[in-house]
């Protein structure tokens, strides 16, 4: 295996650690210092402010007895069902909707929406909820503290706590106890050039129910979409902008 | 006096021991650092001794905030080179002493959690067995059960309310 390269950051940093001479520091209060290094982090390969990640869901595509975006998602990212509903984790799951007049049932994923305005992000007492410039909602689970007040504000029920020890995780998904986790757009294939696992299962089970792209490029087959059908974002009413969008509910 | 003789002698033994211990190539007196495949840091064994909890969460931070993936320590890399086998060939996993992240940082009193959440081996090897005999048992079986219901029944406030001592009359 070849030995990855240090970038800029890291050298700036090593400079710092040696001699400490390199590095412009701030001083914002006595013994409390900001530190800028000379090198940039905006360096090729990070998240693009320039892009909005999204989904598009065709209810009328999805198959009622179909799950494979489910189980898709859970082999990616190795969460599973221990047998225990009231504590085991869902990053997905598949819902069903049913007119009480017309008996008309219609069934759809539901997963973390990735809010423009994510209130799991204004009420998270550590900022370990946060939104990347390419409008994916995350928990960085180094500073969470598994207070769970993210998944009281989440209108959606889409977190979960993870309540019990996990081992053999997967190396891209690290998930662990006393944690909140959800749906993260399997941001480490998105970061890749790839697409969620769950847009991919179900374009593979043949129903291409779910789309993925980028909401910001009025190119892509995403916002071509919205632009031509009408659309709707789940809770219209709490102005949340969702970054995923439902047709045919 | 035979105080003073005594703390010289052991001084010198112990500068002694350490020389020995430099000369010898492995010795009981230091940490038995697993052999890493692969090139080595350019930067050197010194400074990954002393910096890698630093270049871990710095680099952490970029991946997990920023996106950034092109990064020169990322935990899940390290198993690539680092990865420790027993004398069967077995994979070992944190919870062994012997696993390369945890030689040192047993004889330094270091506790680390990152594997918590993050394999300490490269994907595909079963983790299983080794991990989960160091983490708590994940389910109740009956008898903890039924202890538990017990333990919240008695004394159930409604039905039999504690007595409670009245405070003595004051004033009034
Ligand atoms: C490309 C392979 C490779 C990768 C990836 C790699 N290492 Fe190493 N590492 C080596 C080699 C080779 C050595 C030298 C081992 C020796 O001298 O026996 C080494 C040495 C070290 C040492 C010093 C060990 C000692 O004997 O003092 C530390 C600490 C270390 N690595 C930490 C890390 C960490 C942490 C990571 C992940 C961020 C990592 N390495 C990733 C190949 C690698
Ligand atoms: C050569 C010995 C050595 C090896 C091998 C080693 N460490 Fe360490 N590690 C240390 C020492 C010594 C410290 C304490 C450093 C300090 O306090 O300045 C430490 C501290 C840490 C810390 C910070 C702990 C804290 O509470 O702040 C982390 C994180 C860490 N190591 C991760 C790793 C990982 C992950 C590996 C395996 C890939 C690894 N280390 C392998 C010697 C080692």
């Amino acid at each position: 295996m070849k030995m990855p390269k240090l970038n800029g950051a890291e050298i700036s940093r090593r400079d710092f650690l040696r001699s400490g001479s390199a590095v412009a520091t701030l001083t914002l209060a006595p013994g409390v210092t900001l530190m800028a290094f000379g090198g940039s982090d905006a360096a090729a390969g990070t998240a693009d402010a320039g892009k909005r990640w999204g989904l598009l869901i065709d209810a009328n595509k999805c198959d009622k007895d179909c799950s494979a975006c489910v189980t898709a998602c859970s082999t990616e990212n190795g969460w599973k069902d221990n047998g225990r509903p009231e504590t085991d984790a869902q990053w997905i799951r598949k819902i069903t909707l049913k007119n009480t007049e017309t008996g008309r049932e219609t069934t759809m994923p539901m997963m973390c929406q990735h809010c423009e305005e994510p209130p799991c992000v204004d009420v998270c007492p550590t900022g370990a909820s946060f939104k990347r410039v390419d409008g994916i909602v995350l928990v960085d689970k180094h500073t969470c503290i598994g207070c769970r007040y993210c998944m009281m504000a989440c209108p959606f029920k889409a977190r979960s706590f993870v309540h019990e020890p996990v081992i053999n995780q997967k190396s891209d998904a690290p998930r662990g106890q006393g944690t909140v986790e959800s749906c993260t757009l399997c941001v480490h294939r998105v970061d890749k050039g790839g697409t969620p696992a769950c847009v991919e299962a179900c374009a593979d089970a043949g129903f291409e129910a779910i789309i993925f792209g980028d909401l910001k490029d009025p190119e892509s087959e995403i916002s071509k979409r919205l632009a031509t059908y009408s659309s709707a974002a789940l809770r219209p009413d709490l102005d949340l902008n969702p970054g995923v969008r439902y047709t045919n509910l | 006096m035979t105080l003073i003789v005594r703390f010289v002698l052991l001084w010198a033994l112990l500068i002694g021991g350490a020389t020995l211990a430099q000369a010898q190539e492995r010795s009981s007196l230091l940490p038995n650092v697993p052999k890493a495949t692969g090139e080595p840091h350019p930067e050197g064994n010194e400074y990954w001794r002393k910096n890698h909890p630093d270049l871990l969460r710095h680099d952490r931070n970029l991946t997990v905030r920023d996106g950034n993936r092109e990064i020169g320590a990322s935990l899940k890399s390290c198993f690539e080179c680092h990865t420790t086998t027993d004398d069967q060939g077995t994979v070992l996993t944190s919870a062994s002493p012997d696993h390369f992240c945890s030689a040192c940082h047993q004889y330094v009193a270091v506790k680390i959690d990152c594997f918590v959440c993050h394999r300490s081996t490269p994907d595909g090897v079963d983790e299983y067995e080794a991990q989960a005999a160091l983490l708590p048992p994940t389910s109740l079986n009956d008898a903890d059960v039924e202890g538990i219901v017990a333990y919240l029944k008695q004394g159930d406030p409604v039905a039999d309310p504690p007595a409670i001592s009245k405070p003595a009359e004051v004033g009034q």
